[in-house]
């Protein structure tokens, strides 16, 4: 056994607030040795960045380390100055962070970044200085590094960019690196090729590294030991294999079971039944006073018939000099009558733009929608009014997406006062029956957004949606912004809201486990482009295109899951 | 109100001394402006209670012919310098709050509607506001003002004075506003509450004012109160320039113009107070304005 590059005994982190003392990390211990990658996993909020920003001394006051010890190469490191951290941190310690294009300086080129970083720490020359960045961009297999070295860093694609900024933490030859949440902002195949090189790079120079992450498949790929945090406590670690294999904690068992699996399709989602924060979801209530009369005449509820949209590019005063960038080109598809389509694909590909045409926030450029026989791109103002209370729409990020100076009441009955379903007096009593029936406390109604957690907000948008009783619920990545407990519980209401109220939905997402759990029917988007459209099963079984044999193929796995646990999982579901 | 007792913003402006003594110095004047017909020991512009033996009575010396004593002193004509500070103080906050309103309305549908709408609406707001930019904003209001008071008929010219004066402080100082409120919409407009009111089928105008402007009302709210420490400069420019408050109704910048004729004849006191008056009120709103800027910015807490 090789003795540890960094060591952390005990490190408790203090808050002092206007209510008391707060701490957000407590008594997290642990080991870190040459060429080892530790994943810390946990929800948001569990203290795991914090753990790592008090490690390289970058904790913003008033928060300090208040206990414990932080040992780096035998030193001990949590009590220098300000000025010594500064001189640890990038020369012994380098740092990942999610957002590469914020960690980067849009004013220099990458070679001028990576030059001075190494003059920095290491006092080469500059001849020597480029010649050391040139090869560490060309091992972090960027193409063709002498050229890429004058760019700046808008010329790089977000995964290249995110290279680069392993580049820069490598400069100084660190010890130890903190990836705090490295690959999220990314998407899935690129995720792969970055974490791929982390993996390398650590066993190739020995470097510890510290992966913060709240991605179980990132830890089963990638890390040798994990630490799991529960609200700012370690509360199991281990080797990866045998905490994923035989999790002996209950929250690390709900958290494995949480993750949804690309292999079965359950009947429901496992929930993180820890800490007791589950809440009900009275979809029978909600049931029992649901207008379901109105069924489309045919079957199809939905068609989507050549859907173009081109967004201006270039801008220009004659109309013949600008250019367009096609986002979404020639799209058809159709959805039955209660059915979940999903559309996949990575970002940019074009899906959210075809959600939102459908829902009306985009103009349609050429193509047409049919809803239930209608065509909405030729309907007038009363039929698009018509149109827009049987759709509905739950958006992604559930911070933006609800009005933070209106309260929850108002934010639920804007759909009920402005579609006139129903008089004044009654809305106040329907509002506080939506919200109770999505799980919300009595109070709800007179509260602001902002004193709700990102599930509950979650919530709150689907009793919005909910609100005119629509036919039609379009799906943005709703639970992409989400931990996986929360992601479970809102991915639960979203089925029971087909099965009970037979709701048809369009369901976007880029994460395939989700996908195979939620749809019917499955779209694969490329570049604007709808690559295959198949039934669910059958797209994860018999990809028809190789796009979708690759994104399958990239997919973050679970395989620490035994094939016994799978058959359990399918029985209980 | 218990909740806003217990908001941070609260929290921040008790722990803050400058905070706390701008605005308690901010209350009092307002107080005093308001209450000056109570708290003022004369009338000042009432003819029969003036004395002209009592005129350039130093302060806090009784009057050599009259025996009289004035707290601040009296002008030539023998007004007590306190009460015509306190009545002009009422046209000066009144003129500038009146005229940051007037600034603030009209910045703020300008700036909505540029920032919603878009397209050419947006190009022609906010090029006259660019246009604006380029003249200083004194000069835009002394135009304002030369062109307003050659509309009104004589006789009425004094009387509309005041009005003229905020329309012209007003008019000149939207720009800001309209930029801010732009910008902080731009921002709004992108964010998916704004879309789901949309996909609900609201209207752009309800939109616009039930939704997104009171999002866009701190930063109008930091930008009002620190235009309110330059429109009631402004105005006192304007006053001393002459071309402001008449001296039928004087305000503070009216005062310092009178007084300047008489700084070098000694009577010190007819320019000194009424101009620390002024100094102290713009002074005070000043800070605050700056403190709520702060405290309102999560990102420099």
């Amino acid at each position: 056994m090789t003795e540890s590059v960094l060591s952390i005994r005990n490190l408790t982190v203090d808050i002092p607030t206007r209510r008391g003392l707060f701490k957000p990390v407590e008594d997290v211990s642990y080991d870190i040795r040459p060429g080892e990658i530790r994943g810390v996993v946990g929800e948001s909020g569990a203290g795991k960045s914090m753990t790592g920003n008090a490690i390289i001394g970058l904790l913003d006051p008033p928060a300090r380390i208040s206990e414990g010890e932080v040992w780096l190469n035998g030193r001990r490191i949590d009590q220098l100055d300000a000025d010594e951290k500064r001189r640890i941190r990038g020369r012994e310690i380098g740092m990942i962070f999610q957002d590469p294009l914020t960690s980067l300086n849009p004013l220099f080129t990458v070679g001028e970044q990576l030059v001075e970083t190494i003059q920095l720490h290491l006092g080469l020359n500059q001849s020597d200085a480029k010649k050391r960045a040139i090869a560490l961009l060309d091992r972090v297999r960027i193409p063709n590094p002498e050229d890429r070295f004058y760019q700046y860093p808008h010329q790089f694609s977000g995964g290249m960019r995110q290279r680069v900024v392993i580049a820069l933490a490598l400069c100084s030859e660190p010890s130890v690196i903190v990836a705090d949440e490295p690959t999220t902002a990314l998407d899935v195949s690129i995720q792969a090729q970055v974490l791929d090189l982390i993996k390398e790079l650590a066993q190739e120079r020995q470097v510890g590294v510290i992966l913060v992450t709240h991605d179980m498949g990132v830890i089963a790929d990638t890390t040798d030991q994990v630490t799991v945090m529960y609200a700012g406590r370690v509360v199991e670690q281990g080797p990866t294999d045998q905490i994923l294999g035989a999790p002996t904690h209950e929250y690390t068992k709900s958290l494995i079971a949480a993750v949804p699996r690309p292999q079965v399709k359950l009947h429901r989602f496992p929930q993180v039944s820890y800490g007791g924060r589950e809440t009900s979801f009275k979809i029978e209530d909600l049931a029992r006073n649901w207008d379901r009369s109105v069924a489309s005449q045919s079957g199809t509820l939905l068609q989507v018939d050549g859907l173009t949209k081109r967004f201006l590019s270039k801008g220009a005063l004659l109309p013949s000099r600008r250019e367009y960038f096609t986002a979404v080109d020639r799209v058809s598809f159709d959805l039955k009558d209660g059915e979940v389509f999903g559309l996949v694909g990575e970002s940019g590909s074009g899906k959210s733009t075809v959600a939102r045409m459908i829902a009306t926030l985009y103009p349609v450029d050429e193509g047409t929608i049919t809803f239930d026989g209608e065509e909405m791109t030729a309907m007038d103002a009363a039929g698009l009014a018509r149109y827009r209370r049987q759709i509905q729409m739950i958006f992604q990020d559930p911070f933006s997406s609800l009005n933070p100076r209106m309260s929850v009441g108002d934010i639920v009955a804007e759909p009920l006062i402005h579609h006139k379903i129903l008089p004044r007096p009654e809305i106040a009593a329907r509002v506080r029956e939506l919200l109770d029936r999505v799980g919300l406390a009595s109070d709800a109604h007179s509260k602001y957004p902002h004193e709700f957690s990102g599930g509950q907000r979650q919530r709150i948008s689907i009793a919005r949606a909910l609100a005119t009783q629509p036919r039609f619920l379009i799906c943005d990545e709703p639970t992409s912004a989400l931990d996986v407990s929360i992601q479970a519980q809102i991915l639960n209401i979203l089925k029971d809201l087909q099965e009970y109220l037979g709701l048809t939905m369009l369901f976007i997402s880029h994460d395939l486990p989700v996908v195979r759990q939620m749809c019917d029917r499955v779209g694969v988007m490329r570049e604007g482009k709808l690559v295959e459209v198949q039934e669910t099963s059958a797209l994860f079984d018999q990809p028809k295109s190789a796009y979708t044999k690759e994104l399958l193929d990239l997919m973050p796995r679970l395989d620490q899951l035994s094939e016994a646990e799978i058959a359990g999982l399918r029985a209980k579901g | 109100m218990k909740r806003f007792l217990d908001s941070d913003v609260f929290y921040a402006f008790k722990t803050s001394p400058v905070a706390v003594v701008s605005a308690l110095v901010t209350v009092l004047m307002v107080l005093s402006a308001v209450l000056a017909p109570l708290i003022a020991p004369t009338n000042p512009f009432d003819p029969a209670s003036l004395n002209l033996m009592n005129g350039f009575t130093p302060p806090m010396e009784p009057n050599a012919f009259t025996g009289d004593s004035f707290f601040l002193g009296t002008d030539d004509q023998g007004r007590d310098v306190f009460s015509t500070i306190l009545y002009g103080l009422r046209i000066s906050l009144f003129v500038g709050v009146a005229a940051v309103l007037l600034a603030m309305t009209l910045g703020i549908f300008l700036g909505l509607l540029s920032g919603y709408v878009g397209g050419w609406t947006e190009t022609i707001i906010m090029r006259a506001a660019d246009v604006q930019l380029t003249f200083p904003s004194i000069l835009v209001a002394m135009l304002i003002f030369g062109i307003a008071k050659g509309v009104t008929p004589v006789e009425y010219r004094d009387q509309m004075a005041i009005w003229v004066l905020i329309l012209a402080i007003g008019l000149s100082d939207w720009v800001q506003f309209a930029r801010v409120v732009r910008g902080a919409t731009l921002v709004e407009k992108s964010k998916d509450y704004v879309a789901a009111a949309r996909l609900i089928g609201r209207s752009p105008l309800t939109i616009m004012i039930r939704h997104i402007l009171p999002n866009v009302l701190s930063p109008v709210l930091v930008i009002a109160t620190i235009s309110l420490a330059l429109a009631i400069i402004a105005e006192a420019t304007l006053s001393f320039l002459g071309v402001g408050a008449p001296p039928t109704q004087p305000s503070l910048g009216t005062l310092i113009r009178i007084g300047q004729g008489f700084l070098f004849s000694g009577e010190w006191w007819i320019l000194f107070f009424p101009a620390c008056t002024l100094l102290a009120l713009a002074l005070a709103v000043n800070l605050l304005g700056d403190w709520l800027r702060d405290a309102l910015n999560p990102r420099l807490r």
